[in-house]
């Protein structure tokens, strides 16, 4: 169950010794605090609760400081589950026990959960990548229009209504959003900073949640195979 | 501490310390050993040129370098903190009045020269 929550820092870029220019994410990862221990017997299933960055009491709630207190801990801002593959490796982690970067020691791969950048409302063209209308051949005001959005009237499995999940313009971002297999360039335990080749979701400051990756892309699962 | 402390901090060992470097100004005529890897072979490149530009700073500091090359420009933009270049001499400095020297590109012949600046006066007022 190697994962962790952590914060985007910004990005910057790294050089390997041969001289490669690799585009890195910092993320500050960790440390976490285990505040919650699942089990089949208490919660149906098992896994493992951990809460990230400790702030003030009057900035939190009563039910959060009442919960993290009983792992000895201040109120802590984010909280994440990680769901374990069975009790016993559960009931190996305890409450208040502290993880932290090295927890990813070895990993080639992970996978970064955040919230992407908020884009407000947007039109087709933005969110869906319509084309929009033509620019000439008579086009007016309606170059950046979705353009038909369908009969209401046809039977054609939606009846009376525009079909369900129809592309329109709406919000954009500000959702959950996960990448999958990013490079693990650097661990920094004693830091606990850890650099992933390429973007993250969201922007700095925002929060993730950084998991090994369980299910590769083709080439680097070749690559995973090969070490 | 605040974010690009952060950043700062994790990649100080990849920026080259103060010293190992000379002292770049717009103007300088370079030579940048940079280094070129053929297949398993390694070698040294000398790029001549004058430096037309400088950004950035810290570990993303660039220097754009132009030649001419058989009556064509030829400009290279190096990262100065990456391993491949080796070394940057510094064979000629000029006299110049802006940060970027843009307008050598438009420039022919003589008018293309710059100004040597002889005393490095210039450098220290």
């Amino acid at each position: 169950m190697p994962a962790i929550i952590g914060k985007k820092i910004g990005m910057t870029r790294y050089f390997t010794a041969d001289g490669k220019n690799i585009p890195v994410t910092v993320i500050q990862a960790g440390p976490c605090v285990v505040t919650q221990v699942k089990t089949s017997e208490t919660d149906g299933y098992a896994a493992v609760q951990l809460g990230f960055e400790e702030l003030a009491a009057r900035n939190s709630s009563m039910p959060v400081i009442g919960h993290d207190a009983k792992a000895g801990s201040d109120p802590l801002r984010v909280h994440r589950e990680v769901r374990c593959a069975s009790d016993d490796e559960a009931k190996g982690f305890e409450l208040g026990q502290r993880i932290d970067a090295s927890c990813l020691d070895g990993i080639k791969f992970v996978d970064v959960v955040g919230t992407s950048k908020g884009k407000g409302f947007t039109g087709t063209m933005v969110r869906w990548n319509f084309k929009g209308l033509c620019a000439s051949h008579g086009t007016e005001r309606k170059h950046r229009s979705p353009g038909s959005i369908g009969s209401h009237g046809t039977d054609r499995g939606h009846g009376a209504k525009i079909k369900k999940g129809k592309k329109m313009a709406g919000h954009l971002g500000d959702e959950r959003v996960t990448v999958r297999c990013l490079d693990v360039v650097s661990i920094d335990a004693d830091k606990n900073i850890i650099l992933v080749k390429g973007a993250v979701p969201g922007a700095s400051n925002g929060y993730l949640f950084i998991r090994a990756s369980n299910r590769l892309y083709k080439r680097k699962a070749r690559i995973q195979a090969g070490k | 501490m605040n974010r690009s402390k952060i950043i700062e901090d994790v990649v100080a060992s990849q920026v080259k310390p103060e010293g190992t470097m000379p002292q770049l100004k717009v103007g300088d005529t370079l030579d940048v050993h940079y280094k070129i890897i053929e297949g398993d072979k390694e070698r040294v490149q000398i790029f001549q040129g004058v430096l037309i530009a400088q950004k950035g700073r810290g570990i993303n500091k660039m220097i754009t370098v132009r030649r001419i090359v058989a009556n064509e420009g030829v400009e290279r933009i190096f990262p100065l903190n990456s391993p491949r270049v080796e070394k940057v001499d510094v064979l000629r400095r000029a006299e110049v009045r802006r940060a970027k020297l843009y307008y050598l590109r438009d420039r022919q012949g003589k008018s293309r020269r710059l100004r040597e600046d002889r005393e490095g006066s210039k450098a220290k007022a």
